[in-house]
């Protein structure tokens, strides 16, 4: 490796001093002898400058009585009023246990699924098979989410539904699916899996093609059966990316799926109890309602609980393994 | 890190019959979950070729029921907005892949520079806005009473340029190529965008094509932020914002054959929302097969560390 000051040598020969000065370079200096590099970020900047940093102020709405006409600071400021309302109102509540609950049923089922199917993907022995099959279970992650909405209305709708087509074959009466509010949990969960099991399954099969093989001949030659070398040599293997993966997904836990929830449920009010999460609320409130205060004050209260929970999760991390803590 | 094909299981040593139990188990539920995983897509294509009336009667099926072109027939008799729809859709894909994909290598490059003192300043700026942002309300706002950008374009374009994630993903990519390299460049006496341009962009053909590939998907998929910032403010809505109209709005379908003189009645509304879903969407699941190793290698190399 090269170090920085005889880097900043090579790069200054023939231009200024040729000699590296001792003292600490100013900012100054700093700025002009990396100029280039400066530069080629610049774009990146301006842009998170422009779509991620500059809306941050306006999240003073949230303790407004906004409207369009007065702009952000214009508006009347009315304390924490907006999320009081918030709170008594049940609306809070609802949104904060349904998109916790919701992501705590995607991280257990998830995992579970990724991690059987990566161990059964690494017991077929067919290059062609495997070949195959991987790129079908891939797919569903490929296409937007719309397309999952267009799939979940072919399958449940009332008049021509594949579900009630089914139903009706075998002599049954048809089901208004999308106004049984209980039903959703179960089919917004499998769609969830339906899309993401395949693509997630790649991480822990990644993990199995890492295992040293000397483990897997060593408990052959001590006469492991197959599910004696899952449990003795596979799973403990796969125990350092469960926890890594499953401690960020924690920290992430606050935050929702919106493009599927959205695409499967929509505007459809019977089902809010069971399906509305914060993400969809949100939208919902902004677009449909003109709502930008109480929208505010639930995404600034999303971002402030997300942000701690990923801090803590991330201070977990670092103490089991650094090496893997995001900062 | 594509195709990991050598499977870790033990050789040269007899199996027993608990290998053979498992590997059975292992095809078929392998097997029976890809099913799972296709038969959606049976199911859209089967309802687009279907007849409107047989599907009325009987319902959506596996099989196309009364085997007819119709649905695709009424998309193309008018196809004024669905060639629309993909004009626009393929210009915002092409042209926000390349730039996105330039500021984005530009950028993942300065920052694993381990000569660059700012690098990590910059990684943070770039990697806070992950963890904590202002929230829909805010941003919409920011972006249509401040920016003024409700009802163009540019509101879409811009904001699916880039992603932290993307950025970060670059850089990991971007560990692989020996320092000696840019040394070499130095001593020739190229500059930093010389260097990346000629010696190190050349390398990193890999990194480009994943990263260019979920760029390209992520423009190709974009519906939300048209609904947000466009709403019905265009004629030519992107793609994917133009067939989530046609499934959840009555009007939608009607418009999107407007001029090809049937009355709203006549429509075979259910098999046509079957055959724009697949209109739509077919393009990106037929290149699909060719861009599916970049895209794996996009989450094992993402997975390694930000």
């Amino acid at each position: 490796m090269v170090t920085q000051a005889s880097v900043v040598t090579l790069a200054g020969a023939g231009q200024r001093d040729a000699l590296p000065t001792k003292r600490p370079k100013s900012l100054l200096r700093r700025i002009s002898d990396n100029r280039t590099l400066l530069l080629m970020c610049l774009p990146a900047i301006v842009f998170f400058l422009v779509f991620s940093y500059a809306p941050l102020p306006g999240a003073w709405i949230a303790f407004t009585n906004f409207n369009y006409r007065d702009g952000i600071f214009g508006s009347p400021f009315v304390g924490l009023r907006n999320f009081e309302f918030l709170v008594k109102s049940g609306q809070l509540w609802l949104l904060t246990k349904n998109t916790i609950l919701y992501n705590v049923a995607f991280i257990v089922l998830g995992n579970i699924l990724q991690i059987s199917l990566a161990i059964m993907m690494n017991e077929v022995r067919s290059k062609y098979f495997k070949k195959i099959s991987q790129a079908v279970m891939f797919l569903p992650y490929f296409i937007s989410v719309v397309l999952v909405g267009v799939i979940a209305f072919n399958l449940l709708n009332y008049d021509t539904g594949a579900v009630n087509a089914l139903i009706e074959q075998t002599g049954g009466d048809p089901i208004k699916i999308y106004s049984i509010a209980g039903a959703w949990p179960i089919i917004i969960i499998l769609f969830h899996l339906w899309q993401s099991t395949g693509y997630g399954s790649i991480v822990y099969f990644a993990a199995i093609m890492g295992i040293d093989n000397s483990l897997f001949e060593a408990a052959a030659i001590d006469g492991a059966s197959a599910w004696q070398r899952i449990r003795y040599v596979i799973l403990p293997s796969l125990k350092p990316t469960f926890i890594i993966l499953l401690l960020f997904s924690l920290g992430g836990i606050m935050h929702g799926n919106f493009g599927l929830f959205w695409n499967l449920v929509g505007n459809n009010a019977a089902l809010f109890q069971t399906t509305d999460i914060i993400e969809t609320s949100v939208y919902r409130m902004i677009l449909s309602q003109n709502n930008f205060t109480s929208s505010t004050a639930v995404g600034l209260y999303q971002s402030l609980f997300g942000f701690a929970l990923v801090m803590l999760a991330n201070w977990i991390v670092r103490r089991i393994n650094k090496d893997y803590a995001l900062f | 890190m594509r195709y990991v094909v050598a499977a870790r299981q033990p050789r040269n040593v007899r199996l027993d019959r608990s290998d053979y139990v498992l590997r059975g188990i292992s095809y078929v539920t392998v097997a029976a979950f890809a099913t799972f995983c296709a038969l959606p897509f049976v199911l859209i294509v089967s309802a687009s070729l279907s007849s409107e009336s047989e599907i009325m009667r009987d319902g959506f099926g596996l099989l196309p029921k009364g085997f007819t072109l119709a649905a695709y027939e009424y998309i193309f008799r008018a196809p004024r907005q669905i060639i629309g729809s993909y004009v626009v859709t393929i210009v915002m894909t092409v042209a926000g892949t390349a730039i996105g994909l330039f500021i984005i290598s530009m950028t993942g490059y300065a920052l694993q520079r381990k000569d660059f003192p700012f690098r990590n300043v910059i990684s943070f700026f770039v990697y806070f806005t992950t963890l904590f942002s202002a929230g829909l309300a805010p941003t919409f706002i920011w972006i249509s009473r401040y920016l003024e950008l409700r009802g163009s374009y540019l509101a879409v374009f811009l904001q699916l340029l880039m992603t932290p994630w993307l950025i970060i993903l670059m850089k990991n990519f971007l560990r692989s190529v020996p320092y000696e390299i840019v040394e070499s460049g130095k001593v020739d006496g190229a500059g930093d965008f010389r260097i990346f341009l000629q010696l190190v962009l050349p390398m990193m053909k890999p990194a480009l094509a994943t990263i260019g590939l979920f760029l390209a998907l992520g423009y190709w998929n974009e519906w939300y932020l048209s609904s947000l910032y466009l709403g019905s403010t265009v004629e030519f809505k992107p793609l994917q914002y133009h067939l989530y109209n046609i499934i959840n709005t009555a009007n939608a379908l009607r418009n999107s054959v407007a001029g090809s003189n049937v009355s709203i009645t006549e429509l075979p509304s259910n098999t046509l929302k079957m055959a724009s879903a697949v209109v739509a969407t077919g393009p990106i699941v037929l290149a699909y097969p060719f861009v599916q190793k970049y895209f794996v290698s996009g989450i094992t190399v993402g997975a390694v560390k930000g």
